[in-house]
């Protein structure tokens, strides 16, 4: 499980934050303002790429990607 | 009794001098929206009511009344001034939705300055072209997005200031950077630049179908039509609590979201968070809102979270709703008078209009997924597209024309008067959108008049994004279009065909995805890529959009005469 918080906090870090943001498993990401719902679309793909997943739209909501633990908890819905 | 009164009374007796009477301006004298915005509403008495309730993501509050947006917008102008920035000189904006801005926008208006707001979430490129096309002289920034301006630095040798709001004095400035404390002087007395009615004031960079994005250049005069749509169309009085959603890197959060509503006298809510049902419905509950200018988008997102989570909030302090950016479906309006009690009034006009041109006005009857009717002193009409003829049946769709004249209409592209002149047909100015009139003279939206991708309300150029799919590695053609999308009414999807030596796959898919979103923007990033070899094309070359379109939007296909052997 921390692999998967590990990998995902590393991937928003990269991709989406700047070198000032401190980020940990709980940052709020999309009600921050740090990932917006655009940017959203290609972190739902990473993820569907690196786990070979398919998210669906009506799962994919803000709520549901708004912190590193709560993509982690929709990643293992799809992953078993 | 709403302040506009009767609609239809209004447009009998309209004339513009009605807000220049209230703003207290006659012809030839100095017209300055910072001293309008700020000094003027202290000089009424009105120095200690709040003008701005701020708030972001991590809940920290700031309050500022006017006379303290009055001190720093002083204190902002009295350090642009001292770096050697003069009259007409071009000082972009680019920040989160932090006080600077707001307050920054006037203080650069009053030292006659030209202020160029960008959105900050814009990448590097989007950044550059804007600022060389503008030949900007210095830059309002944070820390965090300063490192998208070094990195295109170099390509700028006019640009001389990048001024950083929140230097924290952990990291070393580097070239051309200057830290700056909004709160940390306080300059009481400024000399104002004495800017006339066309002295510029505004230049908002808005993309076309073709080319660079053009720069849009507004005057000082703007302000006479600006105050009165907000005093009649979004109804806001000195008592209201208004809160405008847009960003003021776009014009609806510089003409709403700044300059009217203080120029109203009125306090506003800035809420520098990103978007979430409940934190919105918090906001309007904890500061009481009363008067809420939001987007389609955001209303059809509000939609999706579900009305549970309304009534988990006291949302009774709204009164009024309007919407701007895109078509307002009217399921949205009857949702939101379901769930709110009253309904969303859409209103319509584009960054080179500077002000509403048709709305729904309170007090008069809605007609849900309507735009509505004219503002009063607005000639608007529907014109046939190629005699550019007014169109006198009703339900027959052309073109939206409006006799130009009104106060905050642009002057001009910067740099570019052979395409501001090519928007004028027969005597209209065409804003590039598609509509028909009902028999009662409402009109409804159906679409734009060129390949512009209207996302989420704001405009995507499939040329720069085309041209920006061409700089990375893998790609060998692009063609970019709109798609449907329930929640942003469009989307961008890209075709691509690929180099030599480059495959299809899902990992290279998202590694194009995230070079446009860092090159350009995250609304610019397609959010799907085809590939599709070859592309269509004319027999002379050209990549036939159009097909590609209809495509997407299930239409018929057309005349494909000229396409190319398939």
């Amino acid at each position: 499980m921390e692999d998967l918080k590990d990998v995902i906090l590393e991937y928003v870090i990269a991709e989406y934050a700047s070198e000032d943001d401190k980020l940990t498993y709980d940052t709020p990401l999309i009600s921050g303002g740090l990932v917006d719902s655009f940017s959203m679309v290609s972190l739902k793909r990473f993820l569907e790429v690196k786990y070979k997943i398919s998210i669906p739209d009506e799962d994919a909501s803000p709520e549901a990607f708004d912190s590193v633990n709560k993509i982690a908890d929709l990643v293992k819905r799809f992953t078993g | 009794m709403p302040n506009i009164g009767s609609y239809e009374e209004r447009i009998k007796n309209f004339d513009w001098s009605i807000s220049e009477k209230e703003l207290g301006y006659q012809q030839g004298d100095v017209i300055n929206i910072g001293w309008y915005c700020s000094d003027r509403i202290c000089e009424m008495g009105n120095g200690d009511r709040l003008a701005l309730l701020w708030e972001n993501a991590m809940g920290e509050e700031k309050r500022y009344t006017y006379n303290d947006i009055r001190v720093y917008s002083n204190t902002i102008g009295a350090f642009l001034r001292s770096l050697g920035i003069k009259n007409e000189d071009r000082v972009c904006l680019f920040m989160d939705k932090v006080p600077e801005l707001y307050i920054g926008l006037l203080g650069i208006l009053k030292i006659g300055a030209v202020a160029q707001p960008l959105f900050s979430a814009f990448g590097d490129e989007s950044l550059f072209v804007r600022l060389e096309n503008a030949g900007t002289s210095a830059i309002i920034t944070q820390r965090k997005h300063a490192l998208k301006v070094r990195k295109i630095i170099d390509r700028l040798p006019n640009l001389k200031h990048i001024i950083i709001v929140d230097h924290d004095g952990k990291k070393e400035l580097k070239e051309r950077e200057v830290a700056f404390s909004m709160e940390a002087n306080r300059v009481d007395k400024l000399e104002l630049f004495p800017t006339k009615a066309e002295s510029p004031s505004l230049l908002h960079y808005t993309s076309g179908t073709t080319g660079m994005p053009k720069g849009v250049q507004h005057v000082h005069y703007s302000l006479i039509s600006q105050y009165l749509t907000a005093k009649w169309v979004l109804d806001i009085t000195k008592n209201d609590i208004y809160w405008c959603t847009a960003d003021p890197g776009w014009v609806t959060g510089t003409s709403y979201g700044i300059i009217a509503p203080w120029a109203l006298g009125v306090t506003q809510c800035v809420l520098d968070a990103g978007f979430s049902a409940e934190a919105w419905y918090r906001f309007i509950q904890k500061y009481k809102v009363t008067v809420w200018y939001s987007a389609p988008t955001a209303i059809r997102s509000l939609m999706k979270a579900g009305d549970a989570i309304v009534r988990q909030f006291d949302l009774s302090s709204l009164r009024h709703l309007i919407s701007v950016g895109e078509p307002l479906n009217a399921e949205a309006v009857v949702w939101s008078e379901k769930v709110f009690g009253l309904p969303f009034h859409d209103s319509y006009w584009q960054t080179e209009t500077g002000s509403i041109m048709i709305s729904n006005y309170p007090g008069m009857k809605i007609k849900p997924g309507s735009m509505g009717k004219p503002f009063p002193g607005i000639t608007g009409t529907i014109v046939h597209p190629q005699t550019y003829e007014p169109v006198n049946e009703t339900g027959v769709i052309g073109l939206i024309a409006f006799r130009p004249g009104w106060p905050a209409m642009m002057r001009t592209y910067w740099r570019n008067e052979e395409t501001y002149k090519g928007k004028f047909k027969n005597g209209w100015y065409l804003p590039g959108d598609r509509a028909r009139l009902d028999s009662d003279g409402y009109f409804w939206f159906i679409g734009r008049d060129d390949d512009v991708i209207n996302t989420a309300g704001h405009l995507v150029s499939p040329f720069e994004v085309e041209s920006a799919l061409l700089e990375h590695p893998a790609v060998a053609e692009s063609a970019v279009v709109s798609k449907p999308d329930e929640i942003n009414m469009e989307v961008v999807k890209a075709f691509v065909t690929l180099k030599p030596g480059f495959s299809v796959s899902e990992e290279l898919e998202l590694e194009i995805m995230n070079f446009i979103r860092k090159k350009l923007s995250p609304l610019a990033m397609p959010q799907e890529i085809e590939y599709i070899d070859p592309l269509p094309k004319t027999r002379s070359g050209k990549i036939m959009r159009r097909l590609l379109h209809a495509k997407e939007w299930g239409e018929e296909i057309g005349d494909t005469s000229t396409l190319e052997n398939d």
